[in-house]
């Protein structure tokens, strides 16, 4: 279910197909501070109708925009595609380890790395255990821009077409 | 099956194409860039959203939108969709992440610094610019409490002499005007470079067809879209693009971008919004403060203008070529300044940076000095005697009297405004009618 990926150059279709695809998403790194980036991905991507579960052992018990907090992933009830990770590159690596092992258990398809976060070492082992990873990129901004709310903002999209936009 | 069934299968079939596949050349990206027809109404034609505000969904709605949490409409100082097509427009031509348009080019100058600098802060720019740029950078910019550092763009060892620890920014315009100078980007922004503060490249006379500083290294692109971009002499308008590969975290010269800000609750530009931080920094803090709104009219005139950029250039550049070689060999005219000439000193930067041609706005000196310039701009018939650039008219201009005539002798001198110097901004009305004008207007200078 994975595809040969090219961490410097995602195709559209390879992202769009995730955020189709994906729609409940844990969320390591989620803090309640509202100005901080992790905040903002969270509350965007539920007005876009996705759950977004946070994951942070020192906010656990707590809510953050309604969810409750896990301290870890594997305290995470019910199963979650996709694991969105707001946390330094080398802390990726012991995440994305866990996601691993818990890949079966929680139906876990892919790995997401945020903006600046990027540990390649720990992707490889991910897509040597079948997930897909996506590294760099924010959920929230690639939405936006397939959705073509990004371009409200001036930001280049990269899309030329001459369909209506749809969705995403 | 039911139409929601149906609606459903096709807003997932629809867009399965791998429409990043194939990369669009220059003429495509001109024509379509930023514009798909309208969501709702199919409008082919970008429509005109005259319109102040945009309704919230609900007060929640309303915050997110405030708090920079969402991506909509609020308000037509911030953004509008017509404005919208035209700042994705520019940043995709220009090879940039982003863009903010703004009411003119000189407002977009005002907005590219104030994102960079606060008081004290200090610069380093060409002294080889458009004359109300040297005024704005040296008297009004300096009641802001910013220092502009003017140097001589011709050797790039310039402006490494001139940079000082304040120094946040180098600015050159790729194209200068009016002198036809073409400044080496690679190797200014390589200074910049070394010294972690971003290039800005002015590239109104260039325009994207013909150089995309980008791709050389700059860090922000500016525009008069007034000029060629619009092309028309008929809409206002200016754009700032960032490339998006600028690191503001690299050092600790720009908190405007990597510190809480005070005018957003503590948000953190360049950490929130990435690699097009300064474009929501420009145009959440800048235009919301400062007001030099694009408005939606004027873009639409742009975009159309736009549209054929790549056409228009072709010509202008065809027809500038053909009329500074003209020049070059009346008995009457002392020098052409033209960089598409063998004869100009930039003619091997020109073959590096400007290979589709020279731009069309050049200078040249006429013999007789500041009293025949005036004759000679008053004696054309079918060039246009205005301050104005990048129109489809021919216009003329005598510089010493006009755009430059706040300055002093010296800054005339050293902007390539001298008092025999005439610009030109060469149209797209037929070469030999152009020729033909020049010709009896020089019988009577």
């Amino acid at each position: 279910m994975n595809e040969a990926v090219n961490h410097e150059h995602y195709s559209d279709s390879l992202i769009r197909g995730i955020l189709r695809r994906c729609r409940t998403i844990a969320m390591p790194g989620a803090s309640a501070n509202w100005v901080r980036p992790s905040s903002f991905a969270m509350k965007y991507l539920q007005n876009k109708g996705y759950r977004v579960i946070p994951v942070n052992p020192g906010q656990a018990g707590d809510k953050i925009h309604s969810e409750m907090v896990y301290a870890s992933l594997a305290d995470v009830p019910g199963r979650f595609p996709m694991v969105d990770i707001f946390r330094n590159s080398k802390d990726a690596g012991p995440i994305c380890d866990e996601a691993i092992e818990l890949a079966d258990e929680k139906g876990i398809e892919v790995i997401w790395m945020q903006l600046g976060v990027r540990n390649d070492e720990a992707a490889a082992r991910a897509e040597a255990a079948g997930l897909t990873v996506i590294m760099n990129r924010c959920p929230k901004i690639e939405f936006g821009r397939l959705s073509g709310e990004l371009s409200w903002s001036g930001i280049n999209s990269g899309i030329i077409s001459a369909k209506r936009q749809k969705a995403i | 099956m039911t139409d929601d069934a149906s609606e459903g299968e096709l807003a997932m079939s629809d867009d399965d194409s791998d429409d990043d596949a194939r990369e669009y050349s220059i003429e495509t990206r001109a024509i379509h860039a930023g514009a798909r027809p309208d969501a709702t109404t199919g409008a082919r034609s970008t429509p005109i959203y005259q319109t102040t505000a945009y309704v919230f969904d609900d007060v929640d709605h309303a915050a997110s939108l405030f708090n920079l949490q969402s991506f909509g409409y609020i308000y037509s100082r911030l953004t509008n969709p017509t404005v919208a097509v035209l700042e994705e427009r520019v940043a995709n031509l220009e090879g940039g992440r982003a863009a903010v348009a703004s009411a003119s080019g000189h407002a977009a100058q005002f907005l590219a610094f104030f994102s960079l600098l606060e008081p004290g802060d200090e610069f380093v720019s060409s002294r080889n610019l458009y004359g109300g740029s040297i005024t704005q950078f040296g008297v009004s910019f300096k009641r802001l409490g910013w220092t502009c550092h003017f140097v001589d763009s011709t050797d790039p060892a310039n402006f490494e002499a001139a940079i000082t620890p304040k120094c946040k920014a180098i600015f050159i315009e790729a194209l200068a005007n009016p002198g036809g100078v073409v400044v080496d980007i690679e190797a200014v922004a390589a200074v910049a470079k070394a010294h972690g503060i971003p290039l800005i490249v002015d590239n109104t006379l260039a325009t994207p067809y013909l150089c995309r500083p980008m791709e050389w290294g700059a860090d922000i692109v500016i525009h008069s879209a007034t000029k060629f971009i619009g092309g028309h002499g008929n809409a206002m308008g200016g754009v700032v693009v960032e490339s998006g590969k600028f690191d503001w975290f690299a050092n600790n010269k720009f908190p405007t971008m990597t510190e809480p800000d005070p005018a957003y609750h503590g948000l953190t530009f360049a950490e929130t919004f990435g690699d097009f931080g300064y474009t929501m920094k420009t145009r959440a803090v800048g235009l919301r403060d400062f007001g030099p709104a694009l408005a939606p009219q004027n873009a639409f005139l742009l975009l159309q203008g736009v549209e054929t950029l790549p056409l228009r250039m072709e010509r202008h550049c065809a027809n500038a070529q053909a009329v500074a070689e003209y020049l070059e060999g009346h008995p009457k005219v002392a020098w052409v300044s033209y960089a598409g000439l063998s004869s100009s000193p930039y003619n091997a930067l020109a073959a590096k940076y400007l290979s589709l041609g020279a731009g069309a706005v050049f200078t040249f000196g006429v013999k007789g000095g500041f009293e025949a310039g005036i004759r000679l701009v008053e004696a054309c018939n079918l060039f246009s005697h205005l301050a104005n650039i990048g129109d489809t008219r021919s216009l003329i201009l005598h510089p010493a009297s006009t755009t430059h005539r706040q300055l002093t002798d010296e800054q005339r001198d050293a902007a390539g405004a001298g008092p025999d110097v005439i610009r030109l901004s060469i149209g797209l009305e037929t070469a030999a009618d152009i020729i033909a004008d020049l010709d009896q207007a020089l019988d009577q200078a």
